[in-house]
């Protein structure tokens, strides 16, 4: 496939058509994983014989502490698009990801909450991840305040990506820091690809369709915002037109 | 660029340039904090090494919006970008001037508020080592924050959302070393950790801070 072929997107015109057509798929398929996935999970999975009903959480916490991150991955791979290319559909992207971004931050935090205190008898401890992950929501609410602060479009792209640059490698020395400052009660990763053992398997596949769906969420929910700022920032120069003439 | 730091200094120092107001604010944590945890010198020893630091880190804050907010109202900052000076090296001075007023005098004042926070003796070489080493990466952070938030009419705020969760490794860092003076422990880890923070900052951050100065001058 001929990579080049991507950039066309980049034209907003081609990106709003384009995703008239893709959007409702993503949008089913996403329902239908997480309407799939939550059920299989809730009702029809064993008990863990320790943890009892409380680890069903995982359904929830696991996924959005995985978009928690990879959302913030993403803005990062849109910010170098706009600042190398500087295609605009690229940074509106990169806006509209970021309020997703930090309220599945806040599901991550939250749930780990609720699982957290029958499992270790505290609703929160400055444990290392769960002091990062506060750290990264720290990151989102501030790279959503830059934006929102900023009038000019083009101005605020620039600057939020620039951010976004610095803001990764800080929130990355962060991680490694708050490792070094604290020893944690959260265990280390369950889920990895080149790992013999994971969770066990009737937990793993419903997991999986969850986190699929909240992938298919994701990305239907930017594609979605990402064309109402296209169409609103439209409006607005036809209002001025219009002001104009 | 020598003339550059001398203005800024020059500037700072005259009436109501602000100098020493960092130095006052922390004064006014240090002295806050027994009147909130109590006046136990056991707890107040304990506790210190972190409270200085914090102090120290807040009144760096404080005083970060008017790194560049004077020169760019008065459009003495659009004159320094048509020099011949690289953006950079402006942004870098800045941050030196910023350090001097600022930070070096906080370093010079900690063992004195220490002493106030019953700071035991073996901590205070760590303490003040720990701040000068730590005190530049705040500084050369915070420009990137006054940077960012230049051309915004209030916003001190938004510097202050922006830049502390930045400030967050050397923290972690600086007060760990301090703490580890406290109790006596090997600080060299930290002290390294610390020491390639605040050089890699000083090193890579001036350019993004000067990216950033160029889009809000534009």
């Amino acid at each position: 496939m001929n990579l080049n072929a991507l950039w066309q997107y980049a034209n907003p015109k081609k990106f709003i058509q384009t995703t008239e057509k893709v959007l409702p798929l993503f949008s089913v398929l996403a329902v239908v994983c997480l309407v799939v996935g939550l059920i299989w999970g809730f009702f029809f999975t064993p008990e863990d014989y320790r943890q009892g009903s409380t680890v069903k959480i995982i359904y929830l916490h696991v996924p959005a502490a995985l978009m928690a991150i990879n959302v913030w991955l993403m803005m990062l791979v849109t910010s170098l698009i706009w600042i190398v290319r500087r295609h605009h559909v690229s940074a509106l992207a990169a806006r509209a990801a970021a309020p997703i971004g930090a309220v599945m931050t806040v599901i991550a935090l939250a749930t780990g909450a609720i699982w957290g205190q029958p499992m270790w008898g505290t609703w929160w401890a400055w444990d290392p991840r769960l002091t990062s992950f506060l750290i990264l929501f720290l990151f989102y609410l501030g790279y959503i305040a830059l934006w929102e602060a900023i009038e000019n479009d083009d101005t605020a792209a620039d600057l939020t990506s620039i951010l976004c640059l610095v803001g990764s490698v800080f929130a990355l020395l962060s991680r490694y820091a708050v490792n070094f400052w604290n020893q944690g009660l959260h265990q280390g990763a369950s889920l990895s690809l080149d790992k013999e053992e994971n969770v066990a398997d009737v937990f793993w596949y419903p997991l999986l369709v969850c986190i699929a769906g909240f992938v298919l969420f994701f990305i239907a929910l930017v594609l979605l915002r990402t064309r109402t700022e296209i169409r609103a920032r439209r409006m607005r120069a036809l209002l001025a037109r219009e002001r104009m003439g | 660029m020598i003339a550059l730091l001398t203005r800024d200094l020059k500037l700072a120092m005259r009436a109501g340039g602000g100098f020493g107001l960092g130095l006052a604010f922390f004064l006014i944590v240090v002295t806050l904090v027994p009147f909130g945890v109590g006046p136990q010198s056991d707890l107040l020893s304990k506790i210190a090494p972190g409270i200085l630091w914090l102090g120290a880190l807040l009144a760096c804050l404080l005083s970060l919006d008017r790194v560049f907010a004077l020169d760019w109202e008065d459009g003495s900052l659009d004159l320094l970008a048509t020099s011949p000076l690289p953006m950079e090296g402006i942004v870098t001075i800045k941050a030196l001037a910023h350090w001097l007023t600022t930070g070096l005098p906080l370093v010079l004042a900690a063992p004195l508020f220490g002493l106030l926070l019953s700071l035991p003796t073996p901590g205070y070489a760590p303490l003040v080592l720990s701040l000068l080493l730590g005190t530049p990466a705040l500084s050369v952070i915070g420009t990137f924050g006054a940077a960012l938030t230049v051309g915004l009419k209030r916003g001190g705020l938004l510097l202050s959302l922006l830049v502390l969760p930045l400030y967050v490794p050397t923290l972690i860092f600086g007060a760990e070393m301090a703490r580890r003076g406290v109790e006596g422990l090997d600080t060299t880890t930290p002290l390294l950790m610390l020491a390639g923070i605040t050089c890699g900052t000083i090193a890579l951050l001036p350019f993004a801070s000067a990216a950033v100065l160029k889009v809000n001058l534009r």
